[in-house]
């Protein structure tokens, strides 16, 4: 009955992130959205697996919260430098010129 | 309330998926489709299924999330509006209407009682085959022949040995994708090769090239 309750929660907050997905004026609202709907998704799993019956569904659960990482840094560098290559830092040419002037 | 559940994600796997199609900016489609992905792989480990769940997840919200922006960087975020208003219109009712009878089937396969429901331990799949696996899977590759490799495990032995041939197929097919992507993208590289080495000429010395080599592998 307790997971159940919490598997309420958890679609409640699932909703509520969608509706701020949908409708977000601005590019982080849904930047956001997509970010904390990863989380609601780990929590989720968690969930399911208690409510299953199957608690090892919890390791599963972990790794999403791993890669819920990777989408949210490149969304973010796109925004901020316009390449997903980009270092953050201006390029190190200088330690170049420095091994190229040793030998 | 497993039920309940199934139902909430399907309704929410809808709403998202019509709000993909109604929108024209394509930045907010990319969300959307991260926001998606996650709501399938959510069904997928409902379904039991969850090394797919994790597929999904990590290929649909991680990587394609990725590969998206990466296309938005080539293009644009807005996509352009339509031109030809009566075609577009009819394009999309008639998509929608295709769309809508593919699912109609595949509720009416899963309605059909010819058909094993999901789950059934009656189904010929598991009366035949999984029987058969459990007692022979040991003795045809497992410990008990002397020349094969020990693999005790019933598992590993399916996965390994008797889903060799498909795991060569879909080798098979990954190879070939990437040949093809090769052949799309990489054709001008290999001829733009001869370009750096006339500037090697000019500068002179072997040692100052490959120290300036190894400097741009590095950065």
């Amino acid at each position: 009955m307790m997971f159940a309750a919490a598997m309420a929660g958890v679609l409640a907050a699932m909703a509520l992130t969608l509706v701020r997905g949908l409708l977000g004026p601005t590019v982080f609202d849904r930047v956001l959205a997509l970010n904390t709907f990863g989380t609601v998704t780990v929590l989720a799993i968690a969930v399911l697996g208690f409510l299953m019956g199957r608690p090892q569904f919890l390791d599963i659960a972990l790794l999403y919260a791993l890669i819920n990482f990777v989408g949210t840094i490149a969304i973010l560098k796109y925004l901020q430098y316009g390449d997903l290559g980009a270092s953050g830092r201006e390029a190190d040419t200088g330690e170049a010129d420095i091994s190229g002037s040793g030998g | 309330m497993i039920t309940v559940t199934n139902l909430a994600l399907l309704a929410f796997m809808a709403i998202t998926a019509w709000a993909i199609a109604r929108t024209r900016n394509l930045f907010v489609a990319t969300m959307l489709a991260g926001i998606y992905s996650l709501l399938t792989a959510t069904v997928f480990v409902l379904l039991d299924a969850v090394d797919v769940a994790f597929t999904e997840a990590a290929v649909g919200a991680g990587i394609t999330t990725v590969l998206f922006l990466g296309a938005l960087l080539l293009t644009d975020r807005q996509a352009k509006p339509h031109k030809n208003r009566l075609g577009h219109r009819l394009g999309t009712y008639g998509s929608m209407l295709l769309v809508a009878l593919l699912g109609a089937a595949l509720v009416y396969t899963t309605l059909d009682p010819l058909m094993p429901h999901f789950g059934d331990p009656g189904a010929p799949a598991q009366g035949r085959l999984a029987p058969e696996f459990l007692a022979d899977s040991v003795r045809q590759v497992g410990r008990e022949k002397p020349t094969a490799t020990h693999i005790p495990n019933v598992v590993t032995t399916t996965l390994a040995s008797y889903r060799g041939f498909d795991t060569l197929g879909e080798v098979v097919v990954i190879f070939t994708a990437g040949v093809g992507v090769l052949m799309l993208l990489g054709g001008g590289a290999v001829r733009r090769r001869p370009g750096p080495r006339k500037g090697k000429e000019t500068t002179g010395g072997e040692s100052t090239s490959g120290e300036s080599k190894s400097g741009g592998a590095g950065a």
